[in-house]
């Protein structure tokens, strides 16, 4: 230190008086009964960003040494208040006291010894939760969107998407959800890679072939986005195991290609109160909706009955356009984020069909039943036909 | 004349075509006009007097379960859309 900062440092000392962390401690104690808007004492950090985001006071405001002048007057207007001030060590804070007295600050203290000693002293702080520099990175375009920023990015990777299958809708929906950094992925499916889906079903290439799909779709979604845990269920879906799958997450998508699923699937989200992003495709055709249990409809008000299978083929039977089934399921993941993060409108009560081949989309108008045996007055979702005698599908093995 | 959108699962039995034409003033009156050109899409859509329950009719993107059902008024410039549902995927 040179004469001219000892001589600054002489005169702060004098004119700023000083209190020991755990007085600080006890004085923040005794107000806190008061509550918020009664607090006359504030607590201000005047580190930089690095050493607040490695812990802080908590209650504590956070006003640069460097800004100190230019935010000090806004974030503390009441110049009467008894203003703390602490530092790391107990030196920068003199400083900034004495500054505050020369802009009209009655009563400001600052806490010798610093953060350093508080944390000593064993005292509690708080780490505030932060993006890692890959992270920034990573995520930056959505960091500079105002809808989604850090706290959105926050929520994303805090959120819990289960996909039901991962074939030609789970696929695009898999791949973008981890691209967006959906923390966890679950994915439900038992079947093996064929090079007969590799038409539609980008998650998975030819050296997968005779994988489990689901875990296939672990790999590529890890090299992807290694923020992302992907929990497979190599099994599928059923009434042993519906509840105790979906209980889980937060959203679920659905990817799944026969009707009894669907209906299960339905009910089983409507006594867990989850929403279920649903997506169908055929031929040139797709179709996408929300159901969100009691708030809009669910699938059986939409349709009370399968179609008989010479009305329902499959796509193995009738061919889709394998482009179709990434549309409609990029679409599925956008329905997803907007639920995850609260934004925008998502599909509930609305049918959003797209014609391929005609460039048009359309939009239905869906109600709820009132008379729905799933979701309506006298409901009993818990016993309700899924219709696989009718859909003749082939004996479980 | 009323326009009827089929969809891709109905079109065969109205010789493929996704959109036709059919005359008159409610739900019922149309239907019972495309069946009489379109026999075969009577026993998917109608076999019956009421409609298969599993497939949705809008009357100008509304499902006419909340409006008059068969009774709903069909203007000349309206459009009818017959939509049963999709499963997709490799097995049905």
């Amino acid at each position: 230190m040179g004469d001219a900062s000892r001589e600054i440092m002489r005169r702060a000392r004098q004119q700023v008086p000083e209190w020991s962390p755990s007085q600080v401690r006890e004085s923040l104690a005794e107000r806190k009964g008061a509550g918020p808007g009664d607090q006359d004492i504030v607590l201000v950090d005047v580190r930089e960003k690095i050493e607040w985001n490695e812990g802080h006071i908590p209650g504590a405001i956070h006003v640069p040494r460097g800004y100190l002048e230019l935010q000090i007057e806004e974030a503390v207007p009441d110049k009467n208040k008894t203003v703390v001030l602490y530092c790391a060590g107990g030196v920068r804070s003199l400083m900034a006291g004495a500054t505050l007295q020369q802009m009209g600050y009655k009563n400001v203290i600052s806490m010798a010894g610093g953060f350093g000693q508080w944390k000593n002293s064993g005292y509690n702080f708080v780490v505030p939760r932060t993006l890692s520099d890959a992270q920034s990175r990573r995520y930056s375009r959505h960091l500079l969107i105002p809808e989604v920023g850090e706290a959105g990015q926050f929520k994303l990777l805090d959120s819990k998407v289960l996909l039901i299958g991962a074939g030609g809708l789970g696929s695009p929906a898999a791949y973008y959800l981890a691209a967006a950094g959906v923390g966890t992925l679950g994915i439900i499916d038992a079947d093996i890679v064929d090079d007969s889906n590799l038409q539609r079903q980008i998650l998975h290439n030819t050296e997968r072939i005779g994988q489990y799909k689901a875990e296939s779709a672990r790999e590529t979604i890890q090299a992807l986005n290694p923020d992302v845990n992907v929990v497979t269920y190599i099994e599928r879906l059923d009434e042993n195991n519906v509840a105790r799958i979906i209980a889980d997450y937060d959203v679920i998508l659905d990817g799944t290609d026969n009707f009894p699923t669907r209906y299960l699937l339905n009910d089983a989200s409507i006594i867990a109160n989850k929403p279920v992003v649903h997506g169908s495709v055929f031929r040139f055709e797709g179709q996408l909706t929300v159901f969100k249990p009691y708030e809009g409809p669910c699938y059986r008000c939409l349709h009370p009955e399968p179609p008989p299978p010479e009305l329902a083929p499959s796509c193995a039977e009738a061919g889709v356009l394998g482009v179709l089934p990434g549309i409609i399921g990029m679409l599925q993941a956008t329905e997803t984020i907007k639920l995850l993060l609260g934004i925008g409108e998502p599909l509930v009560g609305r049918l959003m069909t797209y014609d391929a081949l005609a460039g048009e989309f359309n939009e239905l108008r869906l109600y709820r039943d009132p008379h729905c045996p799933a979701c309506g007055e006298n409901a009993h979702p818990e016993n309700l036909p899924t219709y696989a005698e009718v859909c003749a599908i082939p004996a479980r093995s | 004349m009323a326009t009827v959108r089929l969809a891709p699962v109905l079109r065969a039995a109205a010789g493929g075509s996704k959109q036709v034409s059919a005359q008159g003033s409610t739900l019922a009156e149309v239907l019972s006009d495309l069946f009489q050109r379109y026999p075969a899409l009577k026993e998917q859509i109608q076999p019956d007097h009421d409609l298969s329950r599993f497939v949705n009719v809008y009357v100008n993107d509304q499902d006419v379960r909340y409006l008059q059902g068969l009774n709903t008024a069909v203007g000349a410039n309206d459009t009818v859309i017959l939509l049963p549902a999709m499963a997709g995927g490799e097995r049905s």
